[in-house]
């Protein structure tokens, strides 16, 4: 039996130790390149913060970053690739083709394997999107690569590989993991996991435009219809400024009014553990974490939540966080800004009034007077 | 109609145990179960074999002891169980994995009819990481669809299948040929009550035991440890804030603290009431 042969230019070596000498062949990769998910002419925020990531580690190594753009030829297409100068590329990569404009697998993966045959980089970032993850398989073992999912840090080490850190299974750990003897090293990362780096209006810099190489006839899957989200938009979790979670600590599924009281008097969002989804207690888009949304509010409150890693990373780019346990010993505390050693059913009615009093049309001409 | 299942045994719980030398987890004595979300996948191979008639294949790579999740798996009604074990495979990440299952399914389809289908579970709640699904579609040259929410016309003759796919902001629905792989979406379905003639079955059916040579793998160095790209270099516990929060112990009742805290907030915060205030009067 052989092994689906690899379209690869630069096919890996059938064997993988853990020395650490780079086979001459993946010497000639080099740059940091960043997947720019287009999706119906708008670019996902999270290859702005991929962007924002991989000019730090461009920095680091000496290299250029860039951004790869597939899409349609028009309008859309050129913004986008505008846009990765705006974010800090400093060049770009385009594929422009009528068979871009939709995502499918196969038009993406052969025009992202090929752009990597080509030209080489040495690492390579893409959300983890529905379509990140879907391309990002396929692409990595086309080219036998390593790809770590879900990162929550990348970092360059001394001898120049990338350290891509995620957590690991357990509710308490953290692993770097690296693609040692083969390019380029692949990662994904959640989307708000990364800061949005600042835009500044930026010319257009170098393009270097590349060929999709395939008809329509060639793509056996065909997209019959594309169905948008009804309910888009009303729950912002992700793009917060505020949130109130409650967790397994609040005891039963009535409770989680309490959660939504808070949040609705203040005009935060709500969320909450992954245990309170699997328990049916909350709707499964509400999860907070590392299997549910990444959030970045500037203020988070979470009650009755223990703070295992899996919750840990999807907020700790909160700017400040307000944490309310039983448990003085609760891993929460380790790094929450704000710790309150109380019985969430009590307070959260209190801090309810509490915020209701201070918010209230009173004050509120106090502070406009 | 032959549909191949990839189910996955992990851990139940959130007891973890690294081994100190290797920094892979170490699974002994950690209940297990079938990874919930292949799950669905099983349920939606069911339900399409009940409606169109033919088998199904559920294949696992793990220890031998992974032998009960595939029993577990017959006792929801699958015709037949691979179990794929060899030391060779400890270690996998999911490249060597996808090209483990690859393997396996090949010589299932040599074995027992090609397969039209093959399902995934969307990830693993161990691994977590959703790559081997489009990793054994690619081993293999089959279509992918990925985040499936809901299956529509299957066609075994005409070679066509439509599903619903979860994208960003929406469902594409699409159109494909057979073969294909599916990795199916939680919640799209809720797995079945085995019926008691399944669960005896289950007890008594012998399992298909598969080494890394049954499976037809020559090239022993993609396997395993060897066959991995990626290596896991660090495991280490978060480290806790430098400055780490002062506790406030709040007593019941405590109307007086909640202002109190409130004020501490909005020290910390400057400018975040007058943007809540702004925000309730928008
Ligand atoms: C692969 C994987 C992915 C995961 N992904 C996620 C994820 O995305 N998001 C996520 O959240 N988890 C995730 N988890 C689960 C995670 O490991 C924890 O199990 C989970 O976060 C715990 O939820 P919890 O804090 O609500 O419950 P518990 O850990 O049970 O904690 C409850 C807390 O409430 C406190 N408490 C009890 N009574 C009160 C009271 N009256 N008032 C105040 N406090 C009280 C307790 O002291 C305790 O600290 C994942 C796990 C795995 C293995
Ligand atoms: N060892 C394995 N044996 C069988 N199927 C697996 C194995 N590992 C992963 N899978 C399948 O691949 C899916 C995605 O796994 P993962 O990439 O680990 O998130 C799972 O839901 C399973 O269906």
């Amino acid at each position: 039996m052989t092994e689906a042969k690899p379209q690869a230019a630069a096919a890996a070596p059938s064997r993988a130790g853990m020395k650490k000498e780079l086979p001459e062949h993946f010497k000639a990769y080099r740059h940091v390149w960043v997947f720019v998910e287009v999706e119906r002419g708008q670019v996902h925020p999270v290859s702005f913060e991929l962007m924002g990531e991989g000019r730090k580690l461009a920095d680091r190594l000496g290299v250029e970053l860039a951004g790869v753009v597939l899409g349609p030829p028009g309008e859309a297409t050129q913004a986008a690739v505008a846009e990765c100068f705006a974010y800090g590329a400093d060049l770009a990569y385009r594929v422009e083709d009528p068979l871009l404009a939709d995502y499918r697998n196969e038009p993406f993966s052969k025009a992202l394997t090929d752009l990597v045959n080509t030209y080489k980089p040495e690492i390579l970032l893409l959300g983890a999107t529905t379509l990140g993850r879907d391309l990002a398989g396929s692409v990595a073992t086309t080219l036998l690569t390593g790809l770590t999912a879900d990162c929550t840090e990348l970092a360059v080490d001394q001898d120049g590989s990338l350290a891509a850190t995620r957590p690991t299974f357990g509710g308490s750990l953290l692993c770097t993991i690296y693609t040692l003897n083969f390019r380029p090293q692949m990662a994904t990362v959640r989307p708000r996991v990364m800061a949005m780096p600042e835009r500044r209006e930026r010319p257009i810099g170098r393009v270097v435009t590349h060929p999709l190489g395939l008809v329509e006839d060639d793509i056996v899957t065909k997209i019959l219809s594309f169905l948008p989200d009804r309910d888009a938009g009303t729950s912002n979790l992700a793009y917060a400024d505020v949130v109130v979670a409650g967790g397994m600590g609040l005891g039963a599924a009535e409770n989680f009014q309490l959660v939504r009281a808070l949040a609705r008097t203040i005009g935060a969002e709500f969320g909450c553990s992954r245990p309170v989804v699997q328990k049916g207690w909350m709707p499964s888009d509400r999860q907070i974490g590392q299997t549910g949304k990444t959030i970045r509010p500037k203020l988070y409150i979470a009650a009755g939540i223990s703070g295992a890693i899996q919750h840990r990373v999807g907020v700790e780019g909160a700017d400040l966080i307000v944490a309310i346990n039983t448990d003085r010993n609760a891993p929460i505390f380790d790094f929450a800004h704000v710790g309150l050693v109380a019985d969430a059913i009590r307070l959260l009615p209190a801090l309810t009034d509490a915020f209701a009093r201070r918010l209230s049309p009173h004050n509120r001409d106090k502070l406009a007077g | 109609m032959h549909i191949v299942v990839c189910i996955k045994q992990v851990p139940d719980s959130a007891q973890i145990r690294v081994h100190p030398v290797t920094n892979t987890i170490m699974r002994q004595g950690v209940p297990t179960i079938i990874n919930p979300y292949d799950l669905f996948a099983l349920e939606e191979a069911l339900r399409l074999r009940d409606r169109l008639g033919g088998t199904v294949t559920v294949v696992t790579m793990g220890p031998p002891t992974a032998e009960d999740s595939l029993r577990k798996a017959l006792t929801y009604g699958a015709d037949r169980a691979v179990l794929l074990t060899d030391r060779f495979f400890a270690g996998s990440d999911t490249l060597a994995t996808s090209y483990a299952l690859a393997a396996a399914i090949r010589r299932i389809g040599e074995t027992f009819g090609p397969a039209d289908l093959v399902f995934a579970g969307k990830q693993t709640i161990d691994g977590d990481t959703a790559q081997v699904g489009p990793g054994i579609a690619k081993r293999l040259g089959l279509l992918q669809l990925t985040y499936v929410s809901k299956l529509g016309a299957v066609d075994p003759d005409g070679r066509s299948i439509e599903v619903e796919r979860r994208a960003e902001g929406g469902t594409q629905v699409l159109a494909t040929r057979l073969p294909c792989l599916v990795t199916m979406l939680e919640g799209s379905n809720e797995m079945r009550r085995g019926t008691m003639a399944d669960a005896l079955r289950a007890a008594r059916e012998p399992i298909v035991v598969w080494s890394a040579k049954d499976a037809g793998i020559e090239d022993i160095g993609k396997c395993g440890l060897r066959g991995s790209p990626t290596v896991v270099k660090r495991v280490f516990a978060p480290t806790a804030r430098s400055e780490k929060a002062a506790l406030i112990e709040v007593r019941p009742a405590a109307r007086d603290t909640a202002d109190a805290l409130i004020d501490a907030l909005f020290t910390r915060l400057p400018k975040l009431e007058a943007e809540l205030i702004a925000a309730q009067t928008a």
